[in-house]
């Protein structure tokens, strides 16, 4: 009797993680793939057809005749959508490399700081989600603005004649993104820097390794989940990221996040909105997919 | 297992309790969703006072935000303020209800002028009443633009759409709104076309226009020029009345030397009408109707525009308005000016995509 309650709690804790993905991921992904079948019409909900179960069975299927490809096409012959899709895949591998090159060294100092500080540490880069993400965002406005705390300082340094301007560029929306998103790099190449046995990079120095072999021979090939963890928590959101290039960044960029929303405010049109978040999850799924698959073949090839 | 049930059976008890306290009290409650900043909160209190109807009241910045709420149903709200735009198309979409004018008394104080202008989003004024109203013209700051033009006075659209001139403000800042709706009507008018055209080679002519001056404007926002002319950080912005006011507003406040102006350049300026009325799925109809009575009552409505600097479209109200507003040009403007003034109506669908796709291009050159 104990057995089988056992085994219907094992069951049921897998179930969990699967209901989760049904119902926060696959029926809104659904709902959405939906409505970039269907056309713009003045109404409410503003899309056709709509599904009315209570209409019965044969005026569903008619409904669903109605559906069409035609807005996937749209987005093939502008180039508007495949040029906001690279700039946003470009921005955020910059930011992301821009981000491990800061968050390693700062990953590595805290794996080999003492005992006693590194929880200390590990709060420190804790402490700045304590604060409003948006706030540190308008914060960083006020630094880089032309009479900001940034150009007034390097100003009364005589660093500079004038100020620098900073905001209204990639240079700015990089910063955002990369100050925004830094602590998604650093934990998880704490937490895999932090197992590592050090002992390892004195066994190879006592034969004969320099420190930087020992480096790129042991200690990166061992941080490599923590590098594709941190990697893809830096880089996905910040491909769809809205905010930041629209406060810090230019009129002139154009990514993907701003060509959503004039699809869906501006234009009011919900089905070719939903095509282009649609494409957009395409773009970041199924690379990441491949990847990760890859990752396992890997492991399972080195036991 | 006993206590949990006394603790359940406790709570019970007093859900039960919460739930007759409040059906007994009769708590009537109207869902308000305004702009941000757009009410004297005395007002608020003061319908509470009168009609025992508690107010939930709630701020939304953009006409987007609150167009996707209303077209998705179900948004809970008792009134909601529009712009006249955005009304037409939510009324063929089937979003509001009519109002049961016979509830309105009020409506005999409002203002013909702006009853005839409303009344092309709002056929009959059947669904809507005004809430404010204002223009889109020219904010700048006038020591900046004396430096580079050698006037401190902005009077014509020449300045904003002729390269050479803007050229002149490039280096102080100049801002633009990222609504093409707000600005292309604007270019046409000043090309000597209709604002409201939507022939495709009108649209390419004022498109021609914005790419000759967007070297010169540093950001399209419709919102951050507020502050950034407030501080000096830009000089010229192409924005709406009342945000340019409140710009000047908070310049004062801040005591910084700054200070900010506003133009309706004498070729005419746009005007826009935010329109109170009720979702056809409200909850509290009886109770939305008291508030748009109450809201309509020249003293709360003279208060509110006291306090925003926009005008209402209260003809009562006038006598209740502080004089400087009132007499204010920019604000109320003359007769004259009321002239040349231009409303725009809603793109058809097929329209607006090009307006959108041309308005791109603009902004980010692609």
């Amino acid at each position: 009797m104990n057995r089988l309650a056992a085994a219907i709690a094992s069951r049921a804790a897998i179930i969990v993680p699967y209901l989760w993905l049904l119902v926060f991921f696959l029926v809104p992904f659904l709902i959405v793939f939906k409505i970039s079948l269907s056309f713009t019409a003045i109404s409410m909900p503003p899309y056709t057809p709509t599904f009315d179960l209570s209409e019965g069975w044969a005026a569903f299927t008619e409904s669903l005749s109605e559906l069409s490809f035609e807005n996937y096409l749209w987005l093939r012959d502008d180039a508007l959508y495949f040029n906001a899709y690279l700039t946003s895949v470009g921005i955020a591998a910059v930011s992301t490399f821009l981000a491990l090159l800061i968050g390693y060294p700062m990953a590595y100092a805290m794996a080999r700081a003492p005992d006693s500080l590194r929880p200390l540490l590990l709060m420190l880069v804790i402490l700045p989600f304590w604060t409003s993400f948006l706030i540190r965002v308008y914060a960083w406005i006020g630094i880089l603005k032309p009479e900001g705390l940034l150009n007034q300082f390097l100003l009364w340094l005589g660093i500079i004649d004038a100020p620098l301007i900073i905001t209204g560029t990639y240079a700015a929306i990089y910063i955002g993104i990369v100050y925004s998103y830094l602590p998604f790099m650093v934990l998880p190449l704490y937490a895999t820097l932090e197992k590592m046995d050090f002992s390892l990079i004195e066994a190879a120095q006592d034969l004969g390794s320099t420190p930087a072999g020992a480096f790129w021979k042991i200690t990166v090939p061992l941080s490599v989940p923590g590098i594709v963890a941190g990697c893809m928590l830096v880089f996905i959101p910040a491909v769809g990221e809205f905010v930041i290039p629209d406060l810090l960044g230019g009129s002139q960029t154009l990514m993907i996040g701003k060509t959503l929303w004039n699809e869906f405010f501006a234009n009011r049109d919900w089905p070719v909105a939903s095509a282009v978040a649609i494409v957009l999850l395409l773009v970041l799924v199924v690379p990441i997919m491949f990847f990760q698959q890859a990752q396992a073949k890997a492991q399972e090839r080195d036991r | 297992m006993k206590s949990c049930n006394t603790l359940l059976a406790a709570a019970t008890s007093v859900l039960a309790l919460v739930l007759a306290g409040g059906a007994a009290a009769q708590d009537r409650v109207v869902n308000v969703y305004n702009w941000s900043d757009y009410i004297d909160d005395s007002s608020i209190a003061e319908f509470t006072e009168k009609t025992g109807i508690r107010v939930v009241y709630d701020v939304f910045d953009s006409n987007e935000i609150l167009e996707t709420r209303l077209l998705a149903g179900g948004s809970g709200y008792d009134v909601v303020v529009p712009t006249g735009l955005f009304l037409s198309r939510q009324i063929e979409a089937g979003v509001f209800q009519e109002l049961d004018k016979s509830k309105l008394p009020n409506l005999e104080n409002m203002w013909d002028f702006v009853e005839e202008q409303t009344e092309k989003y709002d056929p009959g004024n059947a669904y809507s009443i005004n809430y404010m109203w204002g223009t889109v013209g020219i904010g700048y700051n006038p020591a900046m633009v004396e430096e580079r033009l050698g006037t401190s006075e902005i009077t014509s659209w020449d300045i904003a759409f002729d390269p050479e001139n803007l050229a002149k403000l490039a280096d102080c800042g100049v801002y633009f709104l990222d609504s093409p709706t707000d600005i292309l009507p604007t270019v046409l008018l000043w090309l000597g076309k209709d604002p409201n055209s939507t022939e495709q080679a009108d649209l390419e002519a004022a498109e021609e226009v914005m790419l000759s001056v967007r070297p010169h404007i540093r950001r399209f926002h419709s919102s951050e020029y507020i502050n950034a002319l407030a501080n000096g950080d830009i000089c010229f912005a192409v924005g709406w009345s009342g945000d340019v006011f409140q710009a000047a507003d908070r310049a004062a406040e801040a005591d910084n030397n700054v200070e900010v102006a506003y133009s309706v350049p004498e070729e005419g300026a746009q005007l826009w009408f935010d329109q109170m009325a009720i979702p056809a799925d409200a909850q509290n109809v009886e109770e939305a109707h008291e508030f748009l009575n109450f809201i309509m009552e020249p003293e709360v409505i003279a208060r509110a525009t006291n306090y925003v600097y926009f005008a209402n479209g209260n003809k009562a109200a006038e006598e209740f308005i502080e004089p400087e507003i009132l007499e204010d040009t920019a604000i109320y403007p003359d007769d004259e000016t009321l002239e040349k003034m231009f409303t725009v109506m809603p793109y058809e669908p097929r329209f607006q995509r090009l307006v959108t796709r041309s308005w791109t291009r603009i902004v980010t050159g692609q």
